[in-house]
Parts: C-alpha cells; structure tokens; sequence
C-alpha cells in the first residue's frame, strides 16, 4: 500500500488552540523506507509533522514508528547495515542527505527516550554539557540557560538547591524532565519523544504531559507512545502504523472518535488480533 | 445484536457491553407496556391497573440508575475510544430518553385515577389513536437499536410528525369540548395533558432514534425535522 496520507493543507488541531493558527508542516516524510539488514522495516511512508503542534505515533509493538522517530534525527546511522530511502524535509533540506551535518541535524531535532538516560555527572552539568558542544558560552551565560533549560523542563523548583548533586540521585519522573530540560537546552526546532512516560509512574506522567502541553507553544513535538489515551489527551495528530505502513494519519479526535480506516478502528478500540 | 466489526481482546469487555445493550432493550420493553397498559387503563376505567402501573415505573427508574453505573464503570476501567465510545455514550442518552417515556407513561395513569372520579367524555376514544403511533415509533427506535439500523432509525424519526399532528388536531378537539360545556372541563385537561404527554414520548423516540443514528455513523442527522405540533399557535373563539 502506498501511503500518500500526508497533512498537504494545514489543519486546526486541538480545540485550545485558537482556530487562527494554522499549522504548517516543520518536517515532511516522502515515500520514506527504511531496512534493517535487508527487512524492509517502513513502507512507502510520507506524513508531515506540523509545526508546533504535538503529533503522535501509535501502533503495535513492530509497526515502525520507533523507526520513524528514530530516522527523524537519523539515530539509526550510529548503526551498521540500515538504510533509510526517500526524503525527510525539515525546512526545505532533506535531512538524510548525507551532506546533512549530523550536528546541525542532532541540534535542531533533539530526542527523549523510553528510559531516562541523565549522563552520571551533576544536574547542573547534565544540562550544560551538551550547550558546551555547541556553543561558548561565560560562566553566568551558562547558568542563565542551564536555568531555562530547567524552568522548561519543569525542574527547577524542585532541584534549584541540589544543582551540584548527581543527577542518578533524582526519582524517574524528575530524571525523565531531565532529559526533556536537556533536549531543550540546545532550542531545537523538533522535539522527538520516543515512549517517554512508560517507564514512570501515573504522576511522574501527568508532570509530564502537562510538560508536552506547555512545550508545544516553543516546539514541534513527536510523541511515539502505547498510552492511547495518552495520545488522545496530548496530541493535535496521530498517525496509526502497522506493519511499517502508514495506515492512517489525521487529527487526534477525530481518528479517536471516528476513524475511517477499519484497522484503526479494530487497533484503538482494542479489537486486533 | 450487531456492534462492530469483531470482539475485543479482553472477552469481559464484550460482555460489559452487551450487558448495556440487554439493560436498554429491558428498558425500552418496560416503557412500551406501561404505554400501552396506560391507555388499556384509561379507557376501561380501571383505577386499580392505573395505580399498578404508576407503581411499575419505579422499575424502569432503577434499570435507567443501573445503565448509569454500568456507563460510569465501563468509562473508568474500559476507557472507550471511537465506535466503543459512542455505544456507551448512546446507552447513557438513550437510558435517559426511555426514563422520561416511563414518566410521562406514569402520568398517563396517574391521570387515568383522576379521569375516573368524573363521569366518561367522548374525546377520551382519541387518545389511543395517538398512544397507538408512539408505541409504533417506539417500537421501531428499540428495533433499530437492536439491529444498529440507522435507517430504521431515521424512517422513526421522521415519523414523529404524524404523532405533533394529530397531537395539535386533538387539541383543538378538546378545547371545543370544553367551550360547549365547562363540565368537561376537569376531564378534558386531563386529556389535554395526557396527550401531551403522549406528543412527549414522540419526542423522547426522535431522540433516541438520533442517538441510534450517531452511535452507527459517528454523526448527527444534520436535518431540521418538521414539526407538526402547530398547538402554541392555536386560538379559539368564544361560540
């Protein structure tokens, strides 16, 4: 199956966003594929990710939306024997363009994973390490931004005394805003959040989501997640994958209230088999 | 009972569901013959079927409680999305529709005990004619919930006209009866508001045939329905 499901006129998202505010897209999938040595992992994808909105990724465990989340900021590349064709736009360049510098590329696309990877060195550190990659930056530029980073990831009230202690000291919850502080901390344009909250437990997550709320009025957001209520209460669009195929991608409420596709009526009402 | 395309990974929610579904149809089953044993009550006269029937709609109020608290569980724990979603969300609707259909069915009978203490009027053998067309349409909505028949549900729902019709003519039946006499006065509002409520049930009908008709297509019927009830507008001269 072809998937030529993508968002080609902008659409309003969620209802509290004024109906103004067009949602343009900031990346664009074209008949994206993707092999794993040989298996052909992602079909034929294209879908845009609108810019500054939340859009999310569901499916069943092996449908490929971690694959595309990960070709977004070209993480697979770290890996031999993977190979990704097609074209993945992000202002007008196409990102898998060898030509494309991966640092250019790993500081406007940040990513958050399943499991909260805070580096072992201090709160304060975790956040201006990587700044330090991209920028110089005085002692009191520093501390300005670590502090943004973490007013943004929703952690300075909670660690603004401890900045100098080891980020591992931190609750899941805490170290996952960390992680989430420390993609923001570089101002990337997109924000890729590989299954961030199933690891944590039902407050750790609410703290979350209401993060990924207030995010998405600075970011372009991608959410890979198995909640799906987590992607009808987050997320202005959602793209249902199976089998490496796009099968339907639209926005939130209404692939949630009234789907067209039988599938992705059988996936979230919980009737696959 | 067709729902969707096939049963849900967890067996128990199927079960969940089709337990809504049986609650409505018991419902719907129990308004429809308090209806219909309303009117067999008022025109044989019988006082004591009347009271045994205002009695019954207690029935029907707590089935309605039970839909309600099998909504409220399923919504917790199932957390429905789209067709699910509106399955509960119609039984909750729907419940309520046939609630108000079981009171306004009481009411005929309540009334039927105070038509009984003054001697018979004539206009009372119109009332079933009007009973008559709102069980049918009732009927017809229990069907197509049963069957998930959205066109049944929109022939039922266009249907309530008839019923405002025939409504707005027995009105004005009755007003003339109780210009001519102002004896038939206390029975003639009786019947007055017995067929109002009977007009009421048609409306309930309609409703439910609209939530039959969102929970199949995800949709509102998105027609104006005629309205045949024309007595806000019906004035009459003293003779």
């Amino acid at each position: 199956m072809t998937s030529q499901l993508a968002l080609s006129t902008p659409v309003v998202g969620s209802a509290s966003r004024p109906a103004d505010a067009a949602a343009a897209p900031k990346m664009s999938a074209r008949n994206l594929n993707f092999y794993y040595d040989g298996f052909h992992a992602l079909k034929d994808v294209s879908l845009d990710i609108a810019e500054k909105r939340v859009t999310a990724l569901i499916g069943p465990s092996g449908c490929g939306k971690s694959t595309l989340l990960r070709i977004f900021n070209r993480i697979y590349a770290i890996y031999p024997k993977l190979e990704a064709r097609g074209e993945v736009m992000l202002d007008g360049e196409n990102i898998l363009d060898a030509k494309y510098p991966l640092n250019r590329l790993r500081s406007k696309v940040g990513m958050v994973f399943q499991k909260p990877v805070p580096f072992p060195m201090s709160i304060y550190e975790n956040i201006a390490y990587a700044i330090r990659h991209y920028e110089k930056l005085s002692k009191a530029e520093m501390d300005v931004r670590v502090e943004q980073a973490l007013q943004q990831g929703a952690l300075w009230n909670e660690v603004k005394d401890k900045l100098k202690q080891s980020a591992l000291g931190l609750s899941g919850g805490q170290q996952q805003r960390l992680c989430i502080a420390r993609a923001v901390a570089l101002k990337p344009d997109v924000l890729l959040l590989d299954e961030p909250t199933s690891a944590l437990d039902p407050i750790a997550t609410g703290k979350i989501e209401q993060l990924v709320a207030e995010l998405k009025d600075h970011y372009t957001i991608a959410i890979v997640t198995h909640n799906m209520q987590q992607a009808a209460r987050c997320s202005d669009y959602t793209a249902f994958m199976y089998l490496g195929e796009l099968v339907e991608f639209g926005e939130t409420e209404k692939l949630f209230t009234k789907p067209v596709k039988q599938q992705t009526e059988d996936y979230i009402t919980g009737r696959f088999g | 009972m067709t729902t969707a395309t096939g049963d849900h990974i967890v067996k128990s929610y199927d079960e969940e569901l089709q337990r809504l579904t049986g609650e409505i149809q018991r419902m719907g089953d129990l308004a429809l013959t308090e209806l219909e044993a309303a009117i067999a009550a008022v025109i044989e006269r019988d006082t004591e079927a009347a009271e045994r029937i205002v009695k019954s709609d207690a029935e029907v109020d707590a089935l309605e409680l039970e839909v309600s608290h099998d909504v409220i569980r399923l919504l917790a724990l199932r957390q429905p999305m789209a067709r699910d979603l509106r399955e509960v969300m119609a039984a909750l609707r729907i419940a309520s529709d046939i609630e108000r259909i079981g009171d306004y069915a009481a009411n005929v009978a309540k009334r039927a005990i105070a038509l009984n203490q003054v001697a018979p009027v004539r206009p009372v053998y119109a009332l079933p004619r009007l009973a008559e067309i709102a069980a049918d349409l009732i009927r017809e909505v229990l069907a197509a919930y049963h069957d998930r028949d959205a066109d049944r549900a929109l022939l039922a729902w266009a249907r309530d006209e008839e019923l405002d019709v025939l409504y707005t003519s027995m009105f004005r039946e009755l007003l003339t009866y109780m210009m001519e006499d102002p004896r038939n006065i206390t029975p003639c509002t009786h019947l007055l508001f017995m067929a109002k409520n009977i007009e009421r049930i048609g409306d309930h009908a309609t409703n439910i045939a609209e939530n039959i008709y969102f929970l199949v297509h995800g949709t509102q019927i998105g027609l104006s329905r005629r309205k045949g009830d024309q007595s806000s507008s019906v004035t009459m001269t003293a003779p």
